[in-house]
């Protein structure tokens, strides 16, 4: 561990009495277990398993909430989608014949997203079809973690809503009103130009998935991923930043027809989108302008779904669109290497 | 063709090895459009059995008096006539069927799989063996496009060729018999031949 933390200014060095060294005397080396590596070398103590424990913690108070607020039975869709996520990735990792001794914590991550957005009345064995299908046709077929296009938890939402349309869009009144079913904020806008009121939408006193109503708790697990890092600011700013500008354009333009941008900033599943679905590591892009180039397609698409397409709501369609262009985006925003010439 | 396969050979290489959908992936454009259903995808398969046989044995029959230069639209008169003759049968014995097949019995004259048995083999080859190798090939189409049509009518639906499979509980996953099942479940399928020839071979 020793040759990990010298300065990068010694990299140099270090190489050439590399080469110098006979075989055996690099033999020797491994065998004591050293590590060789190229320059810059950096100490760290972050890693996947880590970061995937930190979301996981930093969504815990909207998990929380929404236990709270759509009583008991959420917990156990939610414990369905976490147990089949994990069982999945178990079998799908054995099948590939890969070692499971470093569980990275991503499949819980991916149930526990997977639930969140699931409506609080959502059969539990639907929930877990849907981590299956996340985990196996997610990741795993790509070839796990690092090299999925998409989103799992969001593809897996996907198959749910293209499976079972009708017990996606049922959605079950929070335990505090006095109501059996009702409809999200911005279902009944589109369809009976209903506004909730700006409090209830930020708190959470609202009909929605499991995991989306309080935009505060979101938004304070979102900015304790940002301080650590895990997430990248750029995505929710320039993601959440478009949605109120082009939003806006449109209220000022019409607003008997098109809500106001503050509405689409709390409604829905923006905030839980922009924070913990569009940031996610293996499906954004890596560049910092490619970053923008994203966020900004995020919320162009969303506003078009909102506005102009047959949903409500268009949070997991924009991420997942997005996603399929980021390896084309981080293509043309490579960033230039140093000393390379113009052209 | 190097090396000369028995009859039984050249029948089964269709069926698994040089199977046209699951090996070859020709023919995908009937294969994802019909198997909505278990008995879509199997009288697209009938249909082409039908094209694919008579059309090679003609143009097997005729491989030494046609030009070579003009083969490609000869081969396309010979099936289409045949193609032409299936779907007015198909239209006029069993009109739902054709009804649900669509445009799809029409567009089995522009079907790879067709086309290619004719340049690749049935131009080539003595009556007998063109006539065993279309077999194969439209019987393996045909049992792959009927499993493929079986598992999305089975979970999209909740039966296979209409029977009742699944309990009444059962909620059908729509999405099976949508356009995105027809490819989940193609690639699943593609994906689990390899599979199975991976261990063959090792």
């Amino acid at each position: 561990m020793e040759e990990n933390k010298q300065p990068v200014s010694e990299g140099k060095t270090t190489e050439k009495k590399e080469t110098k060294a006979t075989p055996a005397a690099k033999e020797k080396k491994s065998e004591k277990m050293f590590l060789l590596r190229s320059s810059p070398h950096m100490a760290t103590t972050d890693n996947v398993p880590r970061i995937m424990w930190t979301v996981i913690a930093a969504l815990m108070p909207a998990v929380v909430y929404g236990v709270y607020n759509f009583g008991f039975s959420v917990l156990l869709t939610i414990l369905w989608s976490v147990i089949a996520a994990v069982v999945t990735e178990i079998v799908t990792n054995k099948m590939r014949g890969r070692d499971m001794k470093n569980g990275d914590g991503s499949a819980v991550l991916t149930g526990l997203l997977l639930a969140m957005t699931l409506p609080p009345g959502f059969p539990k064995a639907y929930a877990a079809i849907g981590s299956v299908f996340a985990i196996a046709i997610g990741k795993q077929i790509f070839g796990g973690l690092g090299y999925n296009i998409f989103n799992p938890a969001l593809l897996g939402r996907a198959f749910l809503q293209a499976s079972f349309s009708v017990k996606m869009t049922t959605w079950t009144a929070p335990v505090s009103m006095d109501a059996i079913t009702t409809a999200t904020p911005l279902g009944s806008f589109k369809f009976e130009k209903v506004m909730t009121p700006y409090f209830d939408l930020f708190m959470g006193r609202i009909g929605g998935c499991i995991g989306e109503t309080s935009a505060l708790l979101i938004i304070i697990g979102g900015i304790y991923l940002l301080i650590k890092k895990y997430a990248d600011w750029r995505i929710p700013v320039s993601y959440l930043g478009t949605v109120f500008i082009l939003g806006g354009l449109f209220w000022l333009i019409n607003p008997e027809q098109y809500p106001d941008p503050v509405f689409h900033l709390f409604s829905g599943g923006l905030m839980l989108g922009a924070f913990f679905m569009a940031t996610d590591m293996v499906t954004s892009p890596v560049t910092p302008r490619g970053t923008w180039i994203y966020g900004v397609g995020l919320g162009i698409v969303l506003i078009v779904i909102r506005l102009f397409g047959g949903l409500p709501e268009g949070v997991m369609y924009s991420i997942l669109f997005m996603n399929a262009f980021v390896p084309l985006i981080n293509r043309y925003t490579r960033l230039k290497i140093f000393g390379e010439p113009k052209k | 063709m190097a090396t000369k396969k028995s009859y039984a050979g050249e029948f089964l290489k269709g069926l698994w090895d040089e199977n046209p959908v699951l090996r070859m992936q020709l023919g995908l454009c009937p294969t994802l459009a019909v198997t909505n259903s278990a008995i879509n995808g199997f009288s697209m398969g009938l249909a082409v059995i039908f094209t694919l046989v008579m059309s090679s044995t003609i143009i097997s029959l005729a491989r030494n008096i046609i030009p070579k230069e003009v083969r490609i639209p000869t081969f396309i008169i010979v099936i289409a006539t045949f193609v032409t003759i299936a779907d007015k049968m198909l239209a006029a014995y069993f009109p739902d069927i054709s009804k649900a097949l669509g445009p799809f019995v029409p567009l089995i004259v522009v079907n790879c799989i067709i086309m290619g048995r004719q340049e690749a083999f049935a131009s080539k080859n003595p009556v007998g063996r063109a006539i065993i190798d279309a077999l194969g090939m439209s019987i393996g189409f045909t049992i792959t496009l009927t499993i493929l049509g079986s598992i999305r009518e089975l979970l999209g639906v909740g039966t296979i060729f209409a029977v009742q499979i699944m309990p009444s509980s059962f909620e059908p996953w729509m999405v099976m018999v949508l356009q995105p099942g027809a490819f989940l479940t193609l690639g699943l399928m593609i994906g689990v031949a390899n599979w199975i020839n991976a261990r063959r071979t090792k």
